[in-house]
Formats: structure tokens, sequence, C-alpha cells
């Protein structure tokens, strides 16, 4: 297998996702966990570059990181959960055991047979992709995704709406 | 079937009357009042009764009851002296006898008859017994006045009556047997009718079972015969066919001994007289007589003289023949050949009659002297027959029960004349108002005399062990005055009586009657002419040179001799002289015009009568004088009973001929023993405290050993009462208390133990099983619960966990792990 | 171009340490955190099979896009719970919220 740009590459992004994935399951100061969860999520959307979804990767940085992320600075701010933590993990042993174990399972049992040995699997069909053009027309033309998009904004109305419900002051209540 | 004209069926009218009586008696005119016991004695003992109400005969039972009784036997007495007076005169009454028999028990190809007879022999039984039983019913109304169970009394001596004249009628040993076991059970009853008293249920018990030894094997005898003989009719066995069936019993070995040369009838005949042994009181079956004293004056007549022992001597007369035998083993007592039966009766009789005699010269009770001279005179009878003299055993029977009969009831006499003494000196020794007031004589009698009869056995040694409270306690005052006396008072005793002569004189003239008849007084009493004439008999048999002869002559002798003496000691001690206690100053019977001394004093009279008259009718016939007055042709009662016995040789009875010497020895011992007496206890009366001289001259211990009895009675204790006991003891502490009640108790235990165990079972299987199955739910629950934490993370594991293995496993089964392979 | 397998072997192991995250950490705040970590991997897999497998169609980001549409909803939900919690029990350790335990 020859080393291109695109191998380097995606061994660059790789690295960087698993590493900033350990870093928020391996934290003890969860602001920095979620410095790490942004981190972790840079190197996801540097995936999608590399998949030929370049919106997909702004949509990533865009919401995951600027909202989702913030969302939980905020959360773990109102929640004091920076100083406490004596014990990080529950039962560590187990854990990791059974998460070891997934992997494990999921590599050997379904990844290896049916991709990793299959060599009409292992390059992509074709280079000819669709674009971010094409999926705001899936998205408005009413035989494909339009529904559905509207539905997802309904999903997004509703969880809006319910989270403040939730999160209100309960003395404001009637 | 005319019973009233037929003399054939008549003798079954016999004993009908009494056995009627008492079962009259028994069911319908015995009723009772209770009242309560107050001062009620049962011959005088008080049982502790408190003043618990008990029945008491009442006025109008006892009336019913008396001549019911009466009734009975006077029907008896009519019919069988209308029965002898017509035997009498019937020349041929012998070989042609009255009788009537049924047939009763079928065998096989064989009946039994039983039926009735009267033959020479029972027409003098037939004679004798219902007049002295009459005599003995007169003497009880008055004797038992006061008992508060006279009607019961009444009952039982007619059922005795009765007995004893099925007895003497019966034809056959089924029905003599019948009689004699009834007589026993009588004797029972009646030596213990003052059962509240302890020595008198422990006479009465040793009566019945010392003959009933004897009886058993008597029975043993009587089936032995039956079984040789295939009959029990006495005339089958003894008379018919010239005694065909006696051969057959001589000649038959016998089945035990036959080796020792004991013939069937030798055996039989030891048997028989085994029975007799034990009914008749010798030795060694002698012991239960004195000690029969114990039942009512009355009934110690009828034993001792008409009933009881006179039956026993009747058996083996009436068997004599038997004993005498025929065939090979025949005997002729008449020329020294003798059978065992023979011999042993003339052994045993001789021998107790001596033995008796002794013991009763040491007996201080006026009734013990009596019973052992009743003894000493059976003994007489028995050696008499045993020397062949068959004629002269019976005439001494008949001639015996009227004088014992007679001195019996004059003994009771005395008694109670002896109470109404010791009454009176109460009387006036507590003038402390004991509200006495019934003193009128006739009821005072009355009560006191009936209230009295002790038959407490009085020997020298148990003296301390009577209450002679039973004697002071009647006044009903409760207890003893210690004031009084020292000593209890013994009614009975002859040291205490003396001078009673002048107080009593009817009493007196008649017990010197029968006392001297007993003695045999030459000529002119019944017991001489008797005792006389089994006196030649022996001294024929001697002078021929037959050893039993000459023994029983010598025994006979020597305790004629003794007869006489005690005798007269008796009759000095207490009629002559002084009285020697203050009781017997007193003493008396209340005057002659009062019911009870009527009635108590007529039969002495008429016996006293035949006590003199009777031997008459046996004088021998070559006897000097008095032969040709009174038989002329020969002496009447032998010619009566020679005829009822099969006239063979060897048992035909002979008439000794007339020797001066027997006669001379008779004079010699009657009067001698007479005058010795009178020298040492009548000629000098006793002085009251004075000890008795006969005590010095025998030494203490030889005389000590007579009234004791030469301990036979401790020796029988020793070896048969307490090793029963002890038996008894033993079967009841280790098999009835050890062996069966443990058996059952272990049983009980055994269930328990089980019930137990199945509860227990029951606790932890049944009841583990039912509370566990829940219980283990409960715990698996409890154990279940545990996974729910409400812990997310938990859950979520677990869900990855299976995940994983269902992923793992789908994988293998799908072969795609198995591909790299 | 990359072996598909590279972008399937990291999304898994992504994914499991998202799993570990979610069952090991004892604050509900790390555990919605990874939680998104979860849904992230999901979302590289998704892509990288349609620009392998079916470039030509357009199901697979629009796909995509809807999963980021829902993973944001459900944070927000997910925080407003976390807050609601904590400001009840004054504590967001999922270990200690265990009112349903039996």
């Amino acid at each position: 297998m020859e080393i291109t740009i695109v191998t380097v590459a995606f061994i660059v992004f790789a690295l960087i996702s698993l590493g900033g994935a350990i870093g928020v399951v391996t934290c003890h100061n969860l602001f920095r966990g979620t410095i790490w969860l942004m981190v972790s999520l840079f190197g996801a959307a540097g995936f999608f570059v590399l998949l030929s979804a370049p919106f997909l990767a702004a949509v990533q940085v865009l919401v995951y990181i600027g909202a989702i992320a913030i969302l939980f600075t905020f959360a773990v701010m109102l929640t004091r959960s920076i100083s406490n933590l004596k014990t990080r993990f529950t039962r560590l042993n187990i854990n990791i055991a059974a998460a070891i174990a997934l992997f494990v399972l999921l590599v050997v049992g379904v990844i290896g047979p049916v991709f990793i040995l299959n060599p009409d699997l292992q390059q992509p069909v074709s280079s000819v992709t669709r674009t971010t053009i094409d999926l705001g027309e899936a998205f408005a033309r009413g035989n494909s995704f339009a529904l559905p998009f509207e539905l997802a904004s309904l999903l997004l109305t509703a969880a809006m709406i319910g989270a403040i419900v939730i999160a209100r002051e309960s003395d404001d209540e009637v | 079937m005319n019973f009233l004209t037929d003399p054939n069926l008549q003798p079954w009218l016999i004993p009908v009357g009494p056995l009627l009586a008492f079962i009259i008696i028994t069911l319908a005119t015995n009723r009772a009042k209770l009242t309560p016991s107050g001062d009620m004695v049962y011959g005088g003992f008080r049982p502790p009764y408190g003043n618990m109400p008990i029945p008491v005969a009442t006025n109008w039972s006892r009336i019913l009851s008396i001549s019911v009784g009466m009734g009975g036997i006077i029907m008896s007495l009519l019919v069988s002296w209308s029965m002898v007076f017509r035997a009498i005169g019937d020349h041929d009454f012998g070989s042609k006898i009255f009788g009537n028999n049924i047939p009763w028990l079928a065998t096989g190809t064989s009946m039994l008859n039983v039926g009735v007879m009267v033959d020479p022999l029972n027409a003098t039984l037939l004679f004798m017994v219902p007049l002295a039983v009459l005599c003995i019913f007169i003497y009880s109304i008055g004797y038992m006045a006061a008992d508060p169970r006279q009607s019961r009394f009444f009952a039982l001596i007619s059922l005795f009556a009765g007995a004893m004249l099925t007895l003497t009628v019966s034809d056959n040993l089924l029905f003599l047997f019948v009689g004699w076991e009834v007589m026993g059970l009588c004797s029972y009853l009646l030596i213990g009718f003052w059962f509240e008293k302890e020595s008198a249920y422990k006479a009465a018990i040793k009566a019945f079972t010392t003959t009933r030894v004897a009886d058993v094997i008597m029975l043993l005898g009587i089936v032995y015969l039956y079984h040789v003989t295939g009959t029990l009719n006495f005339r089958e066995i003894m008379y018919d066919n010239n005694g065909a069936m006696l051969e057959l019993l001589g000649n038959t070995p016998a089945i035990l001994f036959g080796s020792f040369g004991f013939s069937a009838a030798s055996l039989i005949g030891v048997f028989l007289i085994i029975g007799t042994i034990g009914k008749s009181a010798q030795f060694p079956l002698h012991v239960w007589l004195p000690d029969a004293m114990q039942g009512p004056t009355p009934v110690s007549a009828m034993i001792h003289a008409a009933a009881m022992v006179s039956a026993g001597i009747y058996a083996i007369i009436r068997m004599y023949p038997v004993f005498v035998g025929a065939g090979a083993f025949a005997a002729d007592p008449h020329h020294g050949i003798f059978t065992q039966p023979l011999m042993l009766m003339a052994l045993v009789g001789g021998f107790t009659a001596l033995f008796a005699a002794t013991m009763a010269v040491a007996q201080n009770d006026v009734k013990a002297v009596l019973a052992y001279s009743t003894i000493s005179q059976l003994g007489f009878m028995m050696a008499a027959l045993g020397i062949g003299a068959y004629v002269a055993a019976t005439f001494h029977l008949i001639t015996h029960a009227f004088f014992k009969a007679l001195l019996f009831m004059a003994s009771g006499s005395v008694i109670h004349a002896m109470e109404h003494g010791e009454h009176h000196v109460h009387e006036h020794a507590h003038g402390d108002g004991h509200g006495h007031d019934d003193h009128a004589p006739t009821h005072a009698n009355t009560h006191e005399h009936g209230a009295h009869d002790h038959s407490e056995v009085h020997d020298a040694h148990d003296h301390d062990a009577d209450h002679g409270h039973a004697g002071h306690a009647e006044h009903g005052h409760g207890e003893e005055h210690a004031a009084h006396d020292a000593h209890t008072f013994d009614p009975q005793d002859m040291m205490n009586m003396g001078g009673l002569r002048h107080k009593i004189p009817v009493t007196f003239y008649a017990f010197m009657i029968g006392g001297f008849s007993l003695a045999g007084f030459p000529l002119i009493t019944a017991g001489f002419w008797s005792k006389d004439e089994i006196l030649a008999d022996a001294w024929l048999g001697a002078t021929e040179g037959f050893g039993p002869h000459a023994f029983v002559f010598v025994m006979l002798a020597i305790a004629a001799f003794l007869t006489a003496f005690y005798t007269m000691r008796q009759l000095s001690l207490t009629f002559f002289g002084e009285a020697r206690t203050e009781e017997a100053a007193h003493a008396g019977l209340g005057g002659p015009m009062n019911i009870v001394s009527q009635t108590m004093q007529l039969p002495l009279i008429i016996l006293a009568f035949f006590a003199i008259v009777a031997g008459f009718a046996g004088v021998p016939q070559d006897f000097p004088i008095f032969g040709s007055i009174f038989s002329s042709d020969g002496s009447f009662f032998f010619h009566l009973v020679e005829r009822s016995v099969v006239p063979l040789d060897n048992i035909a009875p002979t008439h000794p001929p007339f020797n001066i010497f027997p006669v001379l020895v008779s004079f010699a011992v009657a009067l001698g023993g007479l005058y010795l007496g009178w020298v040492m206890y009548g000629r000098k009366p006793l002085k009251a405290g004075e000890p008795d001289p006969l005590v010095a001259i025998l030494g203490p211990s030889l005389h000590q050993t007579l009234a004791r009895r030469y301990y036979m009675d401790d020796l029988y204790t020793l070896v048969f009462v307490k090793p029963s006991q002890a038996v008894a003891n033993f079967v009841n502490v280790f098999i009835d208390k050890g062996v069966i009640d443990g058996i059952l108790h272990g049983v009980a235990r055994v269930f328990t133990w089980l019930g137990d165990f199945i509860k227990v079972l029951n606790l932890w299987l049944i009841d583990g099983v039912s509370d566990g199955i829940p219980h283990g739910i409960y715990k698996v629950g409890g154990w279940l619960r545990g996974t729910q934490t409400g812990r997310i993370q938990q859950y979520l594991l677990a869900v990855l966990i299976v995940t994983v293995l269902i992923g793992i496993v789908l994988a293998v089964s799908s072969g795609a792990l198995a591909a790299p392979r | 171009m990359v072996p598909l397998w590279f972008y399937l072997i990291v999304a898994a192991a992504l994914f499991c340490i998202g799993t570990f995250g979610v069952l090991a950490r004892r604050n509900g705040v790390a555990v919605l955190m990874s939680v998104e970590l979860m849904l992230n991997a999901v979302n590289i897999n998704l892509v990288a099979f349609w620009r392998y497998l079916t470039p030509e169609k357009i199901n697979g980001m629009a796909f995509a896009a809807f999963i980021f549409v829902v993973a944001a909803a459900e944070a927000a939900v997910g925080l407003a719970i976390i807050i609601s919690v904590y400001r009840n029990r004054r504590s967001v350790i999922p270990e200690e919220a265990d009112t349903l335990r039996g």
C-alpha cells in the first residue's frame, strides 16, 4: 500500500479523533473534557473532508463543536462538575473488559470477515459523488427528503421547548 | 310315683326339706334393715364400722327364717324316722333295701345311675342325724337371737343339714361326694360366719383348704373306682352277686404301686381313707378342727358332732368291703390278714386317738378341749374299722354324735353364763351412768348373750392376742376402762371359771352326763358300751397275736384313760369349787323362764337322754346281766348293721365272745382317769390365781409343747403357707408387675416414641418443605433483587455484555469466525 | 484512498471508547459527552459506507445530516435533564440516582 497524502491525513485525523476521545473519557476536570471533545469532533470533521462530504464537515464544526460542545461547557459549569470527582470510574475493570470485548467482536466478527478479507470492498466504487447542491435539492424536493427535513425542524423545536421547560426553575411553575 | 306311700321313693324326700328351706330363706325371708352399727357385736367382736348403717335382720325376717328352717328339718325328721322304723320292723331288711335310682349320665354305651337308698347302715344314721340337727336348730334360736345375721345363719345351717342328709341317703359315691363337698363349703361359710374377725375368716380358709387337699385325693379314688368297675353304686360294688365286683377290684393290680402289692381295691381304699383323714381331722390333717371353734357354738356342734366329721367316718364305714377286698388280695382282719387300707386306718386312727388326747389335757379353753376330744374319738372309730370292728365303729359313731353335740351345746351355755357374769361385773364396776336401763332381765340377756359368742380360739399362748374389748365393748360406751382390768377377760377360759355348778345347774347336769359318757363311765353311759366293744374286738385280736390289734388296743386304752382324765379336769375346773373370778361369781343364764334359756336348755335335755339310753341298743348278748336284759335276742344294733354288708366270710362282722379282760380294762381306764382328775382338780378345787398343777407335773416345756399342738401349725405355716405366699408375691411383683406391666409399659413407650418421632418428622419434613419452598423463593427473589440496583450504568453494562455474548454466538454459528482458519 | 476498513476500525474504536465512557464515568455530563462520541462514530461509519459503496446516491449524506439533528436535540434535552436533576439532588453522579433500586 502506498503512503499518499490521503493516508497521512487519515492517520493524523484518526489520531486526533481517537486521542480526543480518550481524553474525554479519562479527564478529571470536565472543563478540559469538553475541550477534548471538541478536539475529537475536529478529527471527525477531518474525516468528513476526506470522504468527499465537505458540507458535513462544516456542519460538524458549526453544530457539534460550536453549539453542542458549548452547551456541554455550560452544563459543566452549571453543575459544578469541575471540582468534584474523587474517583473517575465506576468499576473500571469490567467496563474496560466489556468495551474491549465489544471492539474485538466488532473487528473480528464483523469488519474482519466482511470487509477486510473481501478485496471488492476495499476501494470506493466510483469517484463520482453527490455534492452539497444535490443535498440541498434533496432537502427541498418533495419526493425526496423534504418531509424528513420538516420533521427534523419540528423535532428541534420540540426539543428546544422541552429543554427550556425541563431546565426551568420550578418556583416559576404555575 | 307316689312319694307318700312308696317307701322306695321316700328317701328322695329326706334331703329336700332343709335344701328347700335354704333356698326359701336365701331368696325370700332373709331381709335386713339398715341400722347404725352402734353397739352391734358379731360374736363378741366389734368390727370397726364406726356408726355406719349396716344390715340387721328384722324381727319378722328372723321369725320367718326360723320357721322355715325348723319346718325343713322337722319334715326330714318325720320322713327319715318313718323310714327307719319301717325298716327296723322288716326282717328281710338288709338283703332287700329301700331305694330308687334314675339314669343320669349317659357315657357312651353305659349309663351312670344315681339315686337314693336306705339300708341298715343308713338307717342308723338317719335316726341320729335329723335328731341331732333338730336339737342344734332349736339351740340356735336362742343362741343367735341377738346376732344381726340370724336369718342367714339359719339358711346356712339348713344347707349344711341338707348336704349331710344327701350324703347319708345317697346310693352312689357321686352323690356322697356332692354332699361331702357342699358340707365343705358350708363349713367355710359357717366357721367364717363372723367374717369381720380376722381369726374367724382365717380359720374358715384353713378348714376349707385342708379338707380340700384331702378331697382331691378322694376324688382320684372315686374316679379310679369308676374306671375299674364302671359303676359308682354302693350295692353294685359291694353287695350284688355275692361281691363279684369286689373280686374284680381285688384282683386288678393298681395303676400306681401295683408292683408293691397294691390291688386296685387297696389303692382306692387308701385314697378314700385320705379323704376321711381330711374330713374327719385325723393326723396329719387335723389342724383345721381346733381352729373351727371360731364359728358359733351350734356350728361347732354340727361340724364336730352330728354332721361333718360323722360324714367322714360314715364314708369309710360304707366302703369297708372294698378295703377288705375279695379275691387274690383279700384280707381277713379277724384272722390277722390285713390289706394296706386297713393297716392305714389302724395306724392313723390309733395314733391320732392318743395324739389328740395328749393335747387335750393341756388346753384351757373349754371348747378346745372338746375339739381335741372329737379328734381323739374319731381316731377311735377309724382304728376300730381298721381292725375289722365294723359294727363297733358304727356304734361309736352314733353314740359319739349324741354326747359330743350335748357337750358342745352345754359349753355354749357355760360361755353364755360367763358373759352374763362379765356384764354384771362391768355394770357394777362402772357406776358412771352409761344409762344402761335395759337391764330388764330378758332383754338384757338376749342382747348380751346373743351378742357374745366367741369363737376366739384360745390356746394358752395367744391369750393376749384377743381383744377382750370385744367382751367389754358390748356396752356401747366405747373405750376401755383401764381401771377395771389390766388384762382382757376371756369368758371361755376355764381358769376363769369355777363354782358354776350352783349357778347353772341344768347345764351342769347335762355337761356331767355328756362328760361321763365321753369318758365311758361304766355301764350306765352310752359311751361305755361303744368303747367297750371296740376294746373287746381289739383284745381278741391281740390275744391271737395280731400286731395291729395289739397296737390299737394299747393306744386306745391309754387314750381312753386320758379322755376320762381331761373330762374330769374340765368338769372340775368349770363347775366345782368356788368361782375364781368375779365374772364367774355372777354367772348365770338369767333364770329358767326366758325364751333364750329355754331354747338352749331343751336340746340339752333331749340329748342327755340319748347319751345315756342309746348305749343300750348295742349291749353284747353275752354280757353278764345287762346282756340278758337288753339283748336277749342278740345285740339289736349288731344284728341291724351286720345286714348291710355282703355276707362273705372275711367281710362279715363277727361278734367277739365275751371276755372279762377288756371289760375290766374299760372299767379301769374310765374310773381311773376320772379319779385321777378328781384328785388333781376336784378334791381341792383350784383357787383363784393358782397355777394348773399339770404344768408342774409335766414340766413347763412339755406342757407348752402340748399346748402349742406339738408345733404342727407352725410347721405347716413354715412349709406350706410361707412358700405359697412367697410364690404369690413373686408372681405378683415379678411376673404381673414386672413382666406383664413391663410389656404394657414398654409398648406404651414404643408408641409414644413413635408418635413423637412422627411429630418431629412432620415438623421438620413436611413443615420444612412447605415452609422451605416459600422461604427459598423469598431468598432467591431477594438474591435476584440485588441486580436491581437502580443504577443506569450497571444496566447498560449488562446490556452490553449480553449483546457481546449474543454477537459471539452469532458470529461463531454463522461461520464467520471460522473463515480465517 | 484508504481501504474502507480503516475507517471502520477507527469508527469501531471510537464507539468502544464512547461505550467505556458511558459505562464507567461517574459524572452525568461526562456520560453525555461519551454518548456524543458514540454518535460521532456512527456518523463516520455511515459517511464512509456512503462514500465507498453508494456515492451516487444522496441517502447517506442526508442520513448523516439527520443524525446531526437528532444528536443536537438529544444533547439539549439530556443536558436540561441533568441540570434539573442537579437542581433537585445537588449531584450529577449516575451511581447515586438509584431511586428505582429494588
